[in-house]
């Protein structure tokens, strides 16, 4: 690569064009600001990338991860504790980095949760509850720093914006019939009504119910009815074809910034987008704490300097941390001294399920019939919803039949004791089909974070730029192993109460494995908070040490809750921009002082 | 599509350019289907490893009366092409050194790709028949000791070089299955038996009648990426 | 859609079928104040209603109105003139009169014939003002210098004087008369549809010479991919089971409750028709239902015809995805197969393009989703396509006589077909 060429200087630049930076995009070029959006991975449109006489394809899209960002193209290193030498993921498998415009939101199953209000205030209404004691010593669970009630607008946007369709449990504090009771206030019902629920999910909601629970259906971003958006983006109704999850949607029944915000901001004149170009730094001035804009290299590997005067950093969790590491935005993150906050306080999540198999020819499931945020769902287990007192952990989940279709390559569950192969597991496959049940990610735990438990740059290991990889150092710990088994157990129970013969009880166990897909949300290591010293970015997303750089996404998550991350992590980009264009665009400048 | 992408400034790739790629794709409103299989010989396997696959797999996953075993159903010939393709030279994959060996929930870390690891397990596998009393070739096995091989290496008791034996045996497993259930395009699944198994409809796309239809049985036959006889008008 | 590369693919002129309006009658102008901003401000509105545009600027340079851009017609290809008022290589050195003539007349000022890949037949019947109006605007641009050797035909078309046998039989001059039984609305959309908008010119049915055959004014064209529906109100073939407004919400937007613009029309609605004024879109849409269309009585296939049988199939596996299974759509995204009577066009030469290479819809302010159509064309045999479209062409109340693949086969042949 030659010295970089540079470019016309840009109001705002923006990393990666996925669900955040579509709608940071969006918000800012409103206001007026000139946006150039750079996107690692290649344009993608619905009929061209994923038409509905070709998506249907469970090896080329599940097993071969067509949509996905190639290892080859960068990956991360793996270790579970601080005394193992990490060894590079070579080919994705406990989450799947997205990649392309439209990043995560084109093969999500757009289950579009909220948070908790409990939630946002993870260690202090803990401690409040049971005593500082109660937490294990190395846990480094933090307040967030944002309030539900001050969330609760831009969750509201999100949702009108994708047109979810689902049950309100909380009106305004008026408790709703059939939805959540648990769930924060929401200011009005969901944009759409609820989807239609298969057989095996609607008798999962059944049987809660005898047991005692409130069961719901799972707010979806897949839509029950056709929806035009308030930016006058129209949606189609889901059709139930079981290819979401892995999958882009083919009938425009997704909501994905394709289907909801980009067919507007295409036409804007103060919009440009980049694709397949990938940014290799943020440059700051002489001082260290202004960005003066982006480097990038194109995919001739020229490399281009972008001026700008903010920037938007929305890339995918990992990328936003090592995009700071690599730029020297903050301190990096050293576990030892406890000091730093760049790779700190990284999670995942604790996911489980439960195979039951039920008697052939009673039970004719169908599971091929779904959509990738089908289901009816109990969250008596999430957050801080029932008394941990009794059961020694903290955290938990929502649970639910969720099986987001039947695509036999990775669907096709056989009862215990079955061989692997031949005669017997033949016939067991061709018995339990249709009778059988793999919700896949049934119960959905919440990971909070440790001190030991962070991202850094790997000593070894480079990218095909010679960067360093990040370097991931994770395991659960007990607190989450505990609570796997007492959600599992609950959610075993469910299954039983539905007739199920047999079951088997897939528990989380460590130590954590790289190898085995346990949901994309990783969160955290560029987390926002209060306090400069233990947080990366403020309570807008705005980094404490260059106040022309915000970071969205999930990065900013200080602890990870027992939701799926979409509809908060889209939020608090909602509550960021509005910052920007209340207040920062005003007065450029640090928005909170420390 | 074009009006579209008039009106946004996209830049493809180099920056130089103004309007590329994207552009010109988008004047056909199409997309490749992957790496559909072509029929005819081994494109990869040597007609001897083709035998031996075949062999394996159809104890993998072996006949029946109502359904073909994994050499009817075209596994063999579905791991051939991928093996011929980006799946067996790793693509995609993160390859630079140094390779060493991890903990399992490391994941692999093998410098070989599947294409060499069923090469050289095969020649071993072959190596290793050859010496049993009777010096037969794999291919030419009865059912009874190709599950004891089989066995064998699932349960690391055969070794063939190094740790191969298991590991051969774990990808074989998954790639037979593969081939069993992805859409026939690839080569397996052939005339989608085993779709048509376990009653899933295939690449169809459109459940909205049968969403509320709970505990009954799917009527339609399955639908390949490639369709299926019904959509070829039948002559009078 | 066509590659930007290609040139248009137009019978006579016009790259889209341009629903012309002017403005209102004007008031007496100056002929020497051509500044008036007035008479410039009516000028401009005509330039967008009559899509100047789509001929006369070359996409590649994006020099607004300098010319160059290819026009296929059935005879060879003739290339854009350059109508900025450079004096050299421009219309800078014509006399309003001249200008008159060519818009008007078809006569060049060296008194040679246009051909009439320049929509002539249909200008002459606007009237003297609204061409004043549109000379004066189009003297506000900037002069490009950009000389354009328009003629590319291949002999004996290359020789002009041949166009006045054409003239003689297909051009009939003269500004538009009222009907004074019909309502002003009405007129005004007979003054849109048949002069400036030149909508006969991808919608009225052509002889081998490609003049506007009689008595067929807006019965549906085809010229190679796409086929110029039936805009009349004929309720089996054209448009007569719209209302008003769902024909203005077209226009304006690209979309409504039953179809989608693509191709040619998309680019039409993106460049003029959205950018026209809803007086206007109401004139036209009131005249095109009043249009007589063409009674004929065709039944539809028995739905046990074998291509009746595997269309079926592959409209159920396939199409219902987005159309669903009765055929109705999602208003405003996936169109209405069903209930849209273009389907069961005379010509299926759209159908066909469509489903073997795709189409994106256009995206307009008011509906900027713009939804496309996948192309099917590498997934289907010829023998499949035309079942399919055999089968959509005879099913909720449509009846079209069955395609055969030989048809489907000599469309995949086509110049755009072949691009990839």
């Amino acid at each position: 690569m030659s010295i970089a060429r540079k470019l016309p200087r840009k109001d705002v630049v923006v990393i990666g064009l996925g669900w955040t930076g579509s709608i940071l995009a969006n918000e800012l070029t409103d206001a007026g600001l000139d946006v150039v959006a750079i996107e690692r991975g290649p344009w993608r449109e619905t009929a061209v990338d994923f038409p509905p006489n070709r998506v249907q394809d469970e090896l080329r899209y599940r097993i071969r991860h067509e949509l996905f960002l190639q290892p080859g193209q960068t990956t991360f290193t793996f270790r579970n504790k601080m005394d193992q030498s990490a060894l590079p993921i070579r080919t994705w498998g406990a989450f799947m980095p997205p990649n392309g415009v439209g990043g995560g939101g084109v093969h999500w199953n757009a289950e579009t949760w909220r948070f908790l209000p409990s939630d946002f205030l993870t260690r202090s209404h803990l401690i409040e509850r049971y005593g500082a004691h109660f937490l294990p010593a190395d846990m480094t669970i933090q307040d967030w720093g944002v309030s539900y009630a001050e969330l609760e607008p831009h969750y509201d946007r999100f949702e009108y914006l994708c047109g979810t369709s689902g049950t309100a449990g909380n009106i305004k504090g008026q408790i709703q019939p059939g939805g959540n009771p648990f769930e924060g206030p929401r200011s009005r019902p969901y944009p759409t009504p609820a989807q239609q629920q298969p057989y095996s999910h609607t008798l999962f909601g059944h049987a809660a119910r005898e047991l005692g629970y409130n069961p719901f259906p799972q707010p979806s971003g897949n839509l029950s009815q056709a929806y035009t958006n308030p930016l006058g983006v129209r949606l189609g109704p889901c059709s139930y074809c079981g290819f979401c999850e892995w999958f882009g949607c083919a009938n425009y029944s997704k909501a994905s910034p394709q289907t909801t915000i980009l067919p507007v901001l295409v036409r804007k004149s103060n919009f440009q987008a980049r694709d397949r170009c990938e940014v290799t730094r943020i440059n700051l001035d002489r001082s260290g704490r202004r960005a003066t804009g982006v480097t990038f290299v194109d995919s001739s590997d020229v490399e281009w300097e972008q001026p700008a005067d903010l920037v938007i950093l929305s890339a995918y969790t990992i990328f936003n941390v090592q995009l700071l590491l690599l730029s020297g935005v903050g301190t990096a993150y050293d576990p030892v001294a406890n000091r730093g906050v760049i790779g700190r306080n990284f999670t995942h999540q604790t996911i489980s399920d439960v195979e039951s198999f039920f008697e052939k020819d009673k039970f004719i499931f169908n599971p091929f019939i779904a959509s990738g945020a089908i289901g009816m769902c109990i969250d008596e287990f999430n957050g801080d919803n029932f008394d941990h007192g009794p059961h020694g952990f903290v955290g938990g989940g929502y649970m639910g039949q969720v099986q987001t279709g039947g695509r036999p390559i990775q669907t096709t569950p056989v009862p215990p004791d079955t061989p692997r192969w031949g005669a017997r597991w033949k016939q067991a496959v061709r018995d339990n089909y249709l009778c059988a049940l793999k919700p896949g990610t049934g119960v959905h735990g919440s990971m909070y974070s440790y001190r030991d438990v962070y991202c850094d740059l790997d000593p070894t290991y480079k990218d095909r730029f010679g960067r360093p990889l990040v370097r991931i150092t994770m395991d659960f710990h007990d607190n989450e192993l505990k609570q796997n088994v007492f959600l599992t157990d609950r959610y075993a129970e469910v299954f039983r109460a539905m007739g199920a013969r047999q079951m088997v009880k897939k528990y989380r166990k460590g130590p954590y494995d790289i190898t085995d897909y346990q949901t994309t949300h990783l969160c955290g290591g560029a987390i926002m908070g209060n306090d400069p010293k233990t947080s990366a970015v403020n309570r807008y997303l705005q980094s404490w040490d260059v106040p022309n750089l915000f970071v969205m996404g999930a990065s900013g998550f200080p602890q990870n809750a027992g939701y799926n991350p979409t509809g908060t992590l889209a939020a608090l980009a909602y509550w960021s921009a509005e910052a920007i264009r209340s207040k920062y665009l005003k007065s450029p400048g640090p928005l909170v002082h420390a | 599509m074009i009006d579209k992408l008039r009106r946004r400034d996209l830049l493809t790739g180099t920056a130089a350019v103004v309007i590329g790629q994207s552009l010109a794709r988008a004047s056909v409103i199409s997309t490749d289907t992957g790496e559909p299989a072509k029929a005819g010989p081994w494109q990869y396997f040597t007609p001897a490893e083709g035998a031996q696959v075949e062999a394996l797999v159809d104890r993998i996953i072996p006949p029946d009366a109502q359904t073909p075993g994994g050499k009817g159903a075209g596994c063999a010939v579905f791991i051939d092409r991928q093996l011929a393709g980006p799946f067996g030279r790793h693509e995609g994959w993160y390859t630079l050194p140094p390779f060493v060996k991890g903990i399992k929930q490391q994941g692999p870390q093998s410098s070989k790709n599947p294409a060499q690891l069923y090469r050289s397990a095969l020649a071993a596998l072959e190596r290793y028949c050859r010496g049993q009393p009777g010096g037969k070739s794999l291919a030419e096995l009865p059912a009874e000791k190709l599950d004891e091989i089989l066995q064998a290496l699932e349960s690391s008791t055969l070794q063939l070089q190094g740790d191969e034996g298991k590991t051969f045996f774990e990808a074989l497993l998954t790639d037979t299955q593969e081939g069993f259930f992805a859409d026939p395009i690839y080569g397996g699944n052939r005339d989608m038996c085993a779709w048509k198994m376990i009653g899933f409809p295939g690449a169809r796309y459109d459940y909205r009648d049968w969403v509320g239809r709970h505990n009954e049985r799917y009527p339609h036959p399955p639908v390949s990426i490639a369709g299926r006889a019904d959509w070829t008008p039948k002559r009078r | 859609m066509p590659d930007p590369s290609s040139p248009l693919r137009l019978a006579w002129a016009v790259a889209a079928a341009t629903l012309l309006a002017g403005m209102p009658p004007s008031r007496a102008q100056s002929p020497q104040d051509n500044q008036d901003f007035t008479q410039i401000e009516r000028g401009r509105y005509l330039a967008i209603a009559a899509d100047c545009a789509a001929c006369h600027t070359n996409p590649h340079d994006q020099r607004a109105f300098a010319g160059g851009r290819p026009i296929q017609t059935p005879f060879g290809m003739v290339l854009s003139a350059n109508i900025t008022p450079d004096r050299e290589t421009g219309i800078g050195a014509w006399s309003d009169a001249q200008f008159d003539a060519a818009l008007r007349g078809g006569r060049m000022p060296n008194g040679s014939r246009l051909y009439p890949a320049m929509p002539y037949p249909y200008f002459t019947r606007m009237s003297r003002d609204d061409v004043r109006a549109l000379r004066a605007y189009l003297n506000t641009l900037e002069p490009v210098h950009h000389r354009v050797e328009t003629d590319q035909l291949p002999f004996p078309f290359n020789v002009r004087t041949g166009m006045s046998l054409w003239d003689a039989l297909y051009f009939h001059p003269g500004e538009l008369q009222a009907d004074a039984t019909k309502s002003e609305q009405w007129n005004r959309g007979a003054y849109l549809v048949e002069g400036a908008g030149h909508c006969g010119a991808c919608h009225t049915p052509k002889t081998w010479l490609g003049g506007d055959r009689s008595g067929r004014q807006l019965h549906g064209y085809s010229e190679q991919d796409w086929f110029g529906p039936n805009i009349t109100g004929d309720e089996h073939r054209g448009i007569g089971g719209w209302s008003q407004n769902d024909v203005v919400e077209y226009l304006k937007t690209g979309h409504n409750r039953f179809a989608a613009a693509s191709g040619p029309m998309a680019e039409e609605v993106a460049d003029s028709s959205s950018r026209m004024n809803s007086a206007d879109l109401q004139a036209i849409a009131s005249y095109l239902k009043d249009q007589p269309g063409q009674r004929v009585a065709v039944s539809a296939l028995s739905p046990f015809n074998p291509a009746m049988i595997a269309g079926a199939a592959i409209y159920q596996d396939l199409c219902s995805a987005c159309h669903k299974a009765d055929g109705t759509g999602v208003p405003y995204l996936i169109p209405n197969l069903a209930q849209t009577a273009s389907i069961a066009s005379r010509e299926p030469t759209s159908l066909i393009h469509v489903v073997l290479r795709g189409a994106t819809t256009v995206s307009t302010a008011d509906e900027p989703t713009a939804p496309a159509m996948p192309a099917f064309g590498d997934q289907l045999t010829d023998q499949q396509v035309a079942a399919v479209i055999t089968y959509v062409r005879n099913s909720w109340g449509h009846a079209a006589a069955a395609l055969s693949a030989g048809e489907v086969h000599a469309a995949r042949q086509t110049k755009s077909a072949r691009h990839r």
